[in-house]
């Protein structure tokens, strides 16, 4: 077991586990962005709460619902041990830094992540945890379609929500092609393709997320 | 040229550094960057100061020793080495800030001069082919395609300067160390030794203290040598492989 150990503790190995568990919480973004999308059918929710039915009971993905916290956390605690280090690897800054050669975003992975984390505890507090703790001591789930309008009536909230899309379309931006370097799959035949599908992924979901609260703050959807 | 220079000037290892102002009159655009410090350095001597030290040696960008962070860039605005960098590039009357390469691995030494050789410890645990005596073996008789000995070539084409970790805002050497292990995991004169290669050298990269790469490809922007990134996927796929399936041989028998 010691190498395994030696694999997840080397720097090659922590950027490793960013990569997995940062592509496994991109998978999950594609079913959220999706079942969440239903409510643009307009239909009084219908679709939408059958969906988020299906996603809160179904014993399968309640337990990759466990998977789910897990890829969070780790994410997020190997992130910001990542950045610590990266920080004590350079004790005395430069003086000058002028038009550096790499982009803004993805030198500010850690930034953008922070705010992401900061977007998720609001988040989370608003829908998930108290649905969760609900259906825990009372056994059935709480009425999102209904509490979605409720939290996107207050014009500061639709706009942390639109911050929180616009961190998360940064994040990705650099965040998904990157994951693939790190995994080492590297090649000319494919790195285009993966550029592209990481461009359009980045600008389609963060687009269709912060497309909920302000359809919901302006009555496009009632 | 009038130029004035902004140098760090540290004494030693243990003693705080400073930037300290320098004008200097007589710049010719033709002179390299390092002949400009030359002659700064000969007035310094004449006037009893004490000159700037810095490492420079083959002067034509072939050794990597010029480490010198100019104006917020590893040898200086243009992607080559700091001899090879013509002082037509600065506008009259500019003001240039010289700095020491900075991270944790590569401690100053004195002034501009810094000690990399955390790059040379890395070499050393991995970075070479073991050869067993014998008869010169004939030219050609390993077949290897034209592609990958420009890829192995090109990997090769590193000298080890440094500019890599300056560049990287987290101080990282894995476009040094990718390079140096691509250059002999692409040949299968170094496939014998491919995984013990890429676990010691990644292992000795962490003992030194680099910190870890964020894919920004600040380094292969400065790289003198224009290294590709593709080198770092290339570490990462040795470096992951050898992990998951490498073993020792435990001698059965007796106890």
């Amino acid at each position: 077991m010691k190498w395994l150990i030696d694999l997840f503790t080397s720097s090659l190995g922590r950027k490793l586990l960013m990569a997995l568990t940062g592509l496994f919480l991109i998978s999950f973004l594609v079913i959220h962005c999706t079942i969440n999308a239903m409510i643009f059918y307009n239909d009084g929710g219908t679709t939408f709460s059958h969906w988020g039915h299906f996603m809160g009971t179904n014993p399968v993905i309640r337990t990759l619902e466990v998977g789910l916290v897990a890829g969070f956390l780790i994410h997020i605690f190997q992130g910001l041990l990542l950045w610590k280090r990266n920080h004590q690897a350079r004790p005395v800054k430069y003086s000058v830094s002028k038009d550096p050669k790499s982009t803004w975003y993805s030198r500010s992975m850690g930034l953008l992540g922070t705010l992401l984390l900061l977007f998720l505890i609001m988040h989370t507090s608003h829908f998930w945890i108290p649905n969760r703790t609900h259906q825990f001591t009372q056994g059935e789930e709480l009425p999102l379609y209904n509490m979605m309008f409720e939290v996107f009536s207050n014009p500061w909230v639709v706009f942390f929500y639109v911050v929180g899309c616009v961190s998360l379309f940064w994040h990705l931006l650099h965040g998904f092609a990157s994951a693939f370097q790190t995994l080492g799959l590297n090649h000319l035949k494919y790195n285009g393709i993966i550029s592209f599908i990481g461009t359009a992924f980045s600008i389609i979901v963060p687009f269709l997320f912060a497309l909920m609260p302000i359809a919901v703050y302006l009555k496009w959807i009632n | 040229m009038k130029i004035t220079l902004k140098v760090w000037r540290q004494k030693n290892r243990t003693t705080k550094g400073e930037f300290k102002t320098y004008q200097h009159e007589h710049v010719s655009p033709d002179m390299s960057f390092l002949e400009m410090m030359d002659v700064l350095n000969t007035e310094l001597i004449k006037k009893g100061e004490e000159p700037i030290h810095f490492d420079h040696d083959c002067r034509e960008g072939i050794c990597g020793m010029c480490s010198m962070y100019i104006n917020g860039h590893p040898h200086g605005p243009l992607q080559t080495t700091t001899c090879q960098l013509h002082m037509r590039t600065f506008k009259d009357g500019e003001t240039i800030t010289v700095e020491p390469w900075r991270a944790q691995a590569f401690p100053v030494i004195k002034d501009l001069v810094v000690d990399r050789s955390a790059f040379d410890r890395i070499q050393q645990a991995g970075g070479y082919v073991s050869v067993n005596t014998g008869g010169v073996p004939d030219a050609n008789e390993i077949p290897i395609s034209k592609n990958i000995a420009d890829e192995a070539f090109d990997s090769a084409a590193c000298i080890g300067c440094g500019a890599c970790v300056a560049a990287c805002k987290n101080s990282s050497a894995m476009l040094f160390v990718s390079a140096k292990v691509s250059q002999f995991a692409l040949l299968p004169q170094g496939h014998a030794e491919r995984k013990e290669r890429a676990e010691k050298m990644v292992a000795q990269m962490d003992a030194e203290g680099f910190g870890n790469c964020s894919n920004t490809k600040a380094c292969e922007a400065e790289c003198p040598k224009a290294i590709s990134v593709s080198n770092i996927a290339r570490l990462n796929r040795e470096y992951f492989s050898a992990m998951v399936s490498s073993y020792k041989v435990t001698v059965g028998g007796g106890e």
